[in-house]
């Protein structure tokens, strides 16, 4: 059957492919830096299921010391010139998008296709799997119209790469920290925290406790999913649905929503945040996050009328 | 209480710039040991999540054809593409981008866009483009443009999702409502999701056409 190790395999060839180029990489004076760094990502998807939890732990600390050492830097850019690409772009015509447009193409039928054939297709895979078979797909329709050396669409992705650089794997170390906060109990002392907080008998303080407490406990864990257990065992089933009888469908689930806005305001949420804006270029990591805050509070104070309003109509 | 000193140490390791990954792992390490986690456990923990989470890392996946394309000419026509439709502005553009990333998102297609498949090479381009034309002499150190397409995806694809009914979000607060003895049926997490995504399309709509000002010569 199709899913993750299918999708892992993927990836593990292609950070594999992203080592060795690194290696060759003769304008990077940290190029050793950066193809330990891929091939160790390449090592996890390859085998990650063999290493062990603590072969797992070696390898994350392996990451960590070639990035927190500063070992790894950026080749010079070896791609085309922007006046040969305009010149490119020109004749070329619209056909370009071709390719780029195969990505959401196959990932459109095959979220629905798939789902039809659950012997060949893990069904609760289906978008990621249809993700890496577009992305292959769209490969190698440009490969065959524009026909590059097979090791320059690799050497042009590593150039993406070394924008992203240790930014990558950042995102699955939070989703690391998150679990060992929650061995830890970190969830429990914050929410005994906020629920003490709160002022008694009233509606409208502890809706307010609630929707911020999502907001910020995201804010720290990079991820409402986290947030979520935490502060409906808090506030949200003791207080708004048990003592107060308010509507759990919608404190649930515009209280989830609230943290989302969190998630648009913390670097934390590495995913969303930093890395677009490494992959982006830009000089500011933050600037994303920027952008969004003006977005983000009043949507959150829009989210604790609506829990207040909504939840509590009967 | 000791337990939040891994908080405290991601606050000040991130205000102080150090390397975020180091920090992560710092922090890790002194929450596990303040809540009395023998280290050699607190590794096993986190190389288990760590490898537990791979699928997060797995769109890089896309970057070799997104690469090649650019080689060939792909941003730049994004821009020409742009240049040529009356009317276009940067703030119209992206809202453009916002309506159909939301929509498709409430209808669970989530993986259509994303920053790697369609910000990077399409929208951040377009986008540029289209401030280049409402204001051609505006400043090229300027990253609100290529910020504000990124951050567009974002708010799209959070307030788009949750109204689908088999997204991870949904499964979550079911479990753990659940888990309380709470039944709710995943169509009522969904639709309580409709009001927010709406002043989302609203705030974010709004700061989009705003956006526009900046641009205007």
């Amino acid at each position: 059957m199709i899913g993750l190790p299918f999708i892992y395999t993927i990836a593990g060839v292609v950070f594999a492919a992203f080592a060795v180029l690194s290696a060759l990489d003769r304008s990077n004076a940290k190029r050793w830096g950066n193809a330990i760094f891929y091939a160790l990502i390449a090592v996890s998807f390859l085998a990650g299921d063999l290493l062990g939890d603590v072969g797992n732990g070696v390898l994350v600390l392996g990451l960590v010391a070639i990035a927190g050492s500063g070992a790894m830097g950026r080749g010079a850019n070896l791609t085309t010139s922007a006046g040969e690409r305009a010149a490119e772009a020109a004749r070329r015509g619209n056909r370009l998008f071709l390719p780029a447009l195969v990505i959401p193409a196959v990932a459109l039928i095959g979220t629905f296709a798939f789902k039809q054939f659950p012997a060949w297709f893990d069904p609760r895979q289906t978008t990621l799997v249809a993700l890496a078979i577009g992305a292959m797909l769209a490969l190698a329709v440009a490969q065959a119209w524009l026909r590059p050396r097979p090791a320059t669409a690799f050497e042009e992705g590593r150039r993406l790469m070394d924008g992203v650089g240790w930014a990558a794997v950042l995102p699955q170390m939070l989703a690391s920290l998150g679990a060992v906060f929650a061995l830890a109990g970190v969830g429990e002392v914050v929410g005994e925290i906020i629920g003490g907080a709160i002022p008694e008998g009233s509606v409208a303080g502890a809706v307010i406790a609630y929707g911020l407490g999502m907001a910020l406990f995201t804010m720290v864990m990079g991820n409402a999913f986290a947030a979520f257990p935490v502060m409906a065992a808090a506030v949200g089933i003791p207080l708004l649905i048990g003592t107060y009888r308010g509507d759990p469908a919608v404190i649930a689930s515009i209280g989830m929503l609230a943290g989302f806005c969190g998630t648009l305001m913390t670097p934390m949420a590495a995913n969303f945040n930093l890395v677009p804006a490494a992959l982006l270029e830009l000089r500011d990591q933050n600037a994303v996050i920027k952008r969004q805050i003006g977005t983000a509070l009043p949507l959150l104070a829009v989210n604790i009328f609506l829990i207040w309003w909504l939840g509590f109509a009967r | 209480m000791w337990v939040l000193a891994g908080i405290a140490l991601i606050v000040a390791g991130f205000l102080l710039r150090f390397n975020p990954l180091l920090v992560v792992a710092a922090s890790a390490l002194v929450t596990g040991l303040a809540a009395g986690i023998d280290p050699l456990a607190i590794l096993a923990a986190f190389g288990k999540a760590f490898n537990d989470s791979r699928y997060v890392t797995a769109i890089y996946i896309v970057l070799p054809v997104i690469g090649l394309l650019e080689r060939h000419g792909l941003q730049q026509r994004a821009r020409e593409l742009i240049a040529r439709v009356r009317g276009a502005t940067v703030g119209r553009l992206l809202l453009f981008y916002f309506v159909f990333r939301q929509l498709s998102a409430a209808l669970g297609l989530v993986s259509i866009a994303g920053h790697a498949q369609t910000v990077r090479p399409l929208v951040a381009p377009m986008a540029e483009a289209a401030a280049d034309l409402q204001s051609p002499e505006r400043d090229k150190t300027d990253e609100s443009v290529p910020a504000m397409a990124a951050a567009t995806d974002n708010v799209g694809l959070f307030f788009g999702e949750d109204i689908f009914i088999a997204i991870g979000s949904i499964l979550l607060m079911r479990g753990v409502l659940e888990g309380y003895g709470i039944l709710v049926e995943p169509f009522e997490l969904s639709v309580w999701a409709i009001p927010t995504a709406i002043a989302a399309l609203v705030i974010h709509g709004a700061r989009l056409l705003w956006f526009d000002r900046r641009f205007r010569t």
